[in-house]
């Protein structure tokens, strides 16, 4: 409860980037003047364009997981600073303001959750925590969730968005590429299925990590996905990227993800997967 | 060897080398042979105060120094018998990573490394150390190759990161690099890492994954480049020092941070000045590493190189 209650303004943050106050909204693909009940109806995404806007974790919980069964696990787990990192402000400032405007305790949420009854494992990435950067905390935590899944011998799965490492960990951030990883190879060998759901955007360590690493790797729509980040290779290679370049549907004709998915049908081909384990 | 690039604090020393040079050609005619004695202890003084006194950042620079020996030049002087394979057997070979079968002190083994170029025209061709994703997928049929015929495998680190380009997202440079890691930790065979140079990001670790990790006493090893940091978090490429000293990215950082097990000591001046000095070094640490690696049973072995990268990482539980 205490923790619907600290996301409530979260959902009214992750929304208020993409959407001015109001009764009405405007896509930001189409242009299309969208009233923001029936967004809402729609599972925030465009009646005219399919267009998915990024929403938190708290909305994938209602969309995804059998109502009222999601119980968040391992909210113990706070970040530290190990290296007491300063650049145009301290790390701890930076994630004592995170905490006020997302009221989130970091950039996964972890817990332990029913889809059509069946006992499940769930993470979410917030991507409106420090870019859903990946820190040591995100890594433990990650941990601990598979671990749980590994444990109780149920199916894990894993909503992605992030652009990557946590910079002000640094080197401890990078390493938590190969701990999330290690506790994958184990929930391979005992057979747990992990399912990776990838959102707008995934890239950087948690594409070249985990995000990639799913028994089934599903994709929204339209969601960025990638290794570098579009500017990155921009300025490498010094030209404008081609339309559509990285976005989910490129990808998926490149052969890295198994399906697109759109978000009202999300929960359905979750239920038809989840049976054929 | 072609650069004769002189780092800012490196020109006292090549300063002072210089005129103990003059000096040894007007020997020849005057006997001056005690001050040159003097001004070579002078040098030597100099030499070891500059060295231990560097700023991150100088690191970064020393690790960066063309003249420094790159993975070939560690498996051919360290190694013996080497052959290079090439190739990836599923698109083309990879010039910016290297590897092949070889020898260390008789012991057959795997050797892969990234690989930068000494001058502009080979580092064209090896694409800086930048590798693409069938460069990953070179190092992991190798690496299955050592697994399959139970041989330890030896990594070299030296990137600036994996190639941010079109063809390299069209090919899948997360998923090359994302399966690497977990096939490392997967392998049943001892994999012994070594930071030769620089170590950034996905792009290192994406070879990265051992039982031991080593880092030369000059290189650098983080989740990203000083320069990249600076303009990410400071918004300007000016703050490179300053971020560097912030990343904490050397290998005495590393290894108070627990992340690298063993500093592998370099001729002062760094390894470029001294190379054979340099194998001989590592070539002995390598044996040493190796010998009580190959006792562990495989099943330990991979629970403990697992159990390793799990505890890495800071953070309070409340
Ligand atoms: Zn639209």
């Amino acid at each position: 409860m205490t923790w619907f209650l600290r996301t409530k303004k979260n959902i009214e943050e992750t929304i208020q980037k993409e959407m001015p106050d109001g009764l009405w909204t405007k896509c930001p693909s189409c242009g299309e003047i969208i009233y923001k009940r029936q967004l809402e109806e729609n599972l925030f995404t465009c009646h005219k364009c399919n267009h998915h806007f990024r929403i938190g974790t708290k909305e994938y919980i209602d969309i995804i997981l059998d109502p009222g069964s999601f119980e968040e696990l391992f909210t113990n787990i706070k970040s530290a600073d190990p290296l007491n990192f300063v650049d145009s402000k301290p790390y701890t400032q930076r994630l004592e303001s995170m905490y006020k405007s997302t009221g989130l305790n970091e950039a996964i949420t972890t817990g332990k959750a029913k889809i059509a009854g069946k006992d499940i494992a769930f993470a979410s990435m917030n991507f409106n925590f420090i870019g859903g950067s990946m820190g040591s905390v995100v890594g433990e935590k990650f941990y601990q969730i598979a671990k749980y899944a590994l444990d109780k011998k149920i199916p894990y799965i894993i909503i992605c968005a992030s652009g990557g490492a946590r910079m002000q960990e640094a080197a401890y951030s990078l390493m938590q590429l190969a701990k999330t990883s290690a506790i994958l190879a184990e929930l391979a060998e005992h057979q747990i299925p992990y399912i990776v759901i990838l959102t707008d955007p995934t890239t950087g360590g948690v594409s070249a990590s985990f995000g990639m690493l799913g028994d089934i790797i599903i994709a929204e729509p339209g969601a960025l996905i990638g290794f570098a980040g579009p500017r990155v290779i921009e300025q490498t290679i010094r030209r404008k990227l081609p339309q559509g370049f990285q976005r989910a549907e490129f990808v998926l004709e490149h052969g890295f993800l198994d399906l697109i998915i759109h978000r009202k049908n999300m929960r359905e081909k979750l239920i038809t997967i989840l049976n054929w384990f | 060897m072609g650069t004769k690039l002189i780092l800012d604090f490196e020109k006292p020393i090549i300063e002072l080398e210089s005129k103990i040079q003059e000096m040894r050609q007007l020997g020849e005619t005057f006997d001056i042979q005690e001050e040159i004695i003097n001004l070579e202890k002078k040098v030597e003084e100099l030499r070891s105060q500059i060295y231990q006194n560097l700023t991150r950042w100088q690191r970064v620079q020393l690790a960066r120094h063309p003249d420094r020996p790159q993975s070939l030049d560690y498996i051919n002087n360290v190694f013996t018998d080497f052959i290079e394979l090439h190739g990836d057997r599923r698109y083309r070979d990879d010039p910016a990573v290297v590897g092949g079968i070889a020898k260390l002190d008789g012991i057959s083994c795997i050797v892969v490394g990234q690989q930068k170029g000494k001058d502009t025209k080979s580092n064209l061709l090896r694409n800086f150390g930048m590798s693409h994703p069938e460069g990953y997928r070179k190092a992991l049929r190798l690496f299955e190759l050592a697994e399959k015929f139970d041989k330890p495998i030896f990594t070299f680190l030296d990137t600036p990161g994996a190639y941010p380009g079109i063809e390299a997202e069209e090919r899948g440079q997360a998923e090359a690099i994302a399966r690497n890691i977990i096939r490392m930790c997967q392998l049943t065979v001892p994999i012994i890492v070594v930071i030769i140079g620089e170590g950034a990001s996905g792009g290192a670790i994406g070879i990265g994954v051992g039982d031991r990790i080593l880092m030369l006493e000059n290189t650098w090893y983080s989740v990203i480049s000083p320069e990249s940091c600076s303009s990410i978090l400071w918004r300007s490429w000016d703050f490179k020092e300053q971020a560097a000293e912030a990343l904490k990215l050397t290998a005495k950082d590393l290894k108070e941070q627990g992340i690298i097990d063993i500093i592998v000591p370099e001729p002062i001046g760094g390894a470029h000045r001294k190379p054979d000095e340099m194998y001989l070094i590592l070539k002995e640490i390598l044996l040493n590493e190796l010998r009580p690696l190959m006792s562990i049973p495989k099943k330990e072995l991979v629970k403990k190189r697992r159990d390793k990268f799990i505890q890495m990482g800071v953070w309070i539980t409340e």
